[in-house]
């Protein structure tokens, strides 16, 4: 679970971060304005290709995506 | 009355925060033809003022050039002022086909089809050719139409980081099992002035079997050896699927684009692309200027040479003086400010100087990135410079930024 925190954390700073801030597990992504709703597509795209699991779009939504944290409970929903 | 006091004074709001914020835009009346040499009214009521302009797209000084404007004028007399109706119906002339074809030659690519601005050409091609399949992957500081045409395709949509050839590799990779992929990026960002690296870009596009598209609308012209655009500078001639320019900056500057590329995607976007459909193309007077400007360049590279001139003294003399600009070898010359207050108080100055050139600051550009952007023309002579640099001495001596570092403006104006 925490390995999957790091590579998702890694992969939202190295994609949408770009300056030097500071995200945690918790830090409003969405809602925060550090990745754009457009940009969430994309987003599902890796946690997909990178699971190997499938998430039905009604699911991806921006609350759901709204922090590490929260895409790790979606994923993992997926994952069984 | 539907508009009633409450939904009228809604909007007076949402204007008053704008204007309190200082994100109103102004207009600046411009009494006399586009040129170097202009009659500016501002505010509007105030006497009119002699300025030269550095911040129009007239790159090759075109606007108002006497055998443009003939042409356009014996167009008026020959074709007419407008066709009343779109393309398909009745309103195709010969000019029209005319002109495309003559930009297809231009640019070097298979076909061209016109579009009433290069906005409705980017707002349309992509929704044409692409379907909820397939993927679009952008660089991140294209230009706000094609963001638009983006957002009105059903294809899914990436981006990649600022030129970063890796990270477009990587989203290559990602989408590699779509069914067709379309690579997006401007030729010349309008805000930095830099190019695009079309020549590692094509190489990508075939490593991945994607397509690869280019709003080359700063670059058409004069960008390139003998102007074709910035796939000529970068040697990659023949191997774009899709260009989007306008006619509407460096060639005549009136208005009008298009979409020139193979000719699948073109005959894609005449059967399908709604702001070609459902819309006038370009009005007569302006193809016969358009083909004119056309025929000029494809005679003489004179201007686009001349420009090439101006841009490196215009560049090295703003370096001398101690300015920061953006590098690169484009005539879009940004002068770096950074701060937001700083850029509309150097602006105003230079206009009491005689220069006209404006700030730009967030969300225009990112935050702390706050610029004069300058654009030179072939239009220009020496002395315009020399004036505009004298101003721009002046000035940057006034607020103490000569020879200044960015972070020392930082830490004297913030940021």
């Amino acid at each position: 679970m925490e390995d999957m925190k790091e590579i998702i954390k890694a992969y939202v700073i190295n994609e949408y971060v770009e300056d030097d801030s500071e995200i945690t597990y918790d830090t409003p992504l969405i809602s925060g304005g550090i990745v754009d709703s457009f940009s969430m597509v994309s987003l599902k795209r890796f946690l997909e290709n990178k699971y190997k699991i499938s998430i039905p779009d009604d699911k991806a939504t921006p609350e759901a995506f709204d922090s590490v944290n929260k895409i790790c409970s979606l994923v993992n929903e997926y994952l069984k | 009355m539907a508009y009633s006091d409450k939904v009228r004074g809604s909007y007076q709001e949402i204007l008053t925060g704008m204007k309190n914020a200082g994100l109103l835009k102004v207009e600046r009346y411009i009494h006399s033809a586009q040129a170097a040499d202009i009659e500016v009214e501002f505010p509007t009521g105030a006497p009119l003022k002699k300025v030269i302009n550095i911040c129009a797209n007239n790159y090759l000084g075109l606007s108002s050039h006497p055998e443009v404007v003939k042409a356009a004028h014996a167009g008026l007399d020959s074709h007419g002022y407008g066709m009343s109706s779109v393309r398909f119906i009745c309103g195709t002339q010969d000019i029209h086909r005319q002109l495309e074809q003559m930009v297809t030659k231009f640019l070097g690519t298979e076909d061209t089809i016109l579009f009433p601005s290069c906005m409705d050409a980017n707002a349309g091609v992509f929704e044409a050719v692409l379907t909820k399949d397939d993927v679009m992957i952008s660089d991140r500081l294209v230009h706000a139409s094609i963001v638009d045409g983006i957002r009105l395709c059903s294809a899914m949509h990436d981006t990649f980081k600022h030129s970063d050839m890796a990270h477009l590799e990587e989203k290559l990779q990602l989408h590699n099992d779509k069914r067709l992929k379309m690579v997006i990026t401007d030729g010349v960002f309008s805000m930095d002035g830099d190019t695009a690296k079309l020549d590692q870009m094509a190489d990508l596009c075939e490593k991945y079997d994607a397509m690869l598209f280019c709003d080359d609308s700063h670059a058409s012209g004069f960008i390139g050896k003998t102007g074709r655009g910035t796939h000529e500078k970068c040697g990659v001639m023949g191997r774009m699927d899709i260009i989007t320019t306008t006619f509407g900056k460096g060639l005549g500057g009136a208005s009008g684009g298009c979409v020139s590329g193979r000719k699948e995607l073109v005959e894609m976007c005449r059967q399908k692309a709604r702001p070609y459909l459902f819309s006038n193309t370009i009005a007569p007077p302006v193809v016969a200027g358009v083909i004119k400007v056309l025929e000029i360049l494809s005679a003489t590279t004179e201007r686009r040479d001349k420009l090439e001139k101006n841009t490196e003294f215009w560049r090295k003399g703003l370096t001398d003086i101690g300015l920061i600009i953006k590098e690169g070898d484009t005539p879009i010359v940004p002068v770096m400010l950074f701060n937001a207050k700083l850029s509309q108080d150097v602006s105003r100055d230079l206009y009491e100087e005689g220069i006209y050139a404006i700030g730009f600051f967030f969300p225009v550009v990112p935050q702390s990135q706050a610029r004069i952007r300058t654009q030179i023309s072939a239009g220009h002579e020496i002395h315009h410079l020399e004036k505009a640099l004298d101003a721009f001495k002046k000035v940057g001596k006034k607020y103490n930024i000569l020879g200044k570092s960015k972070q020392e403006i930082i830490e004297m104006y913030g940021m």
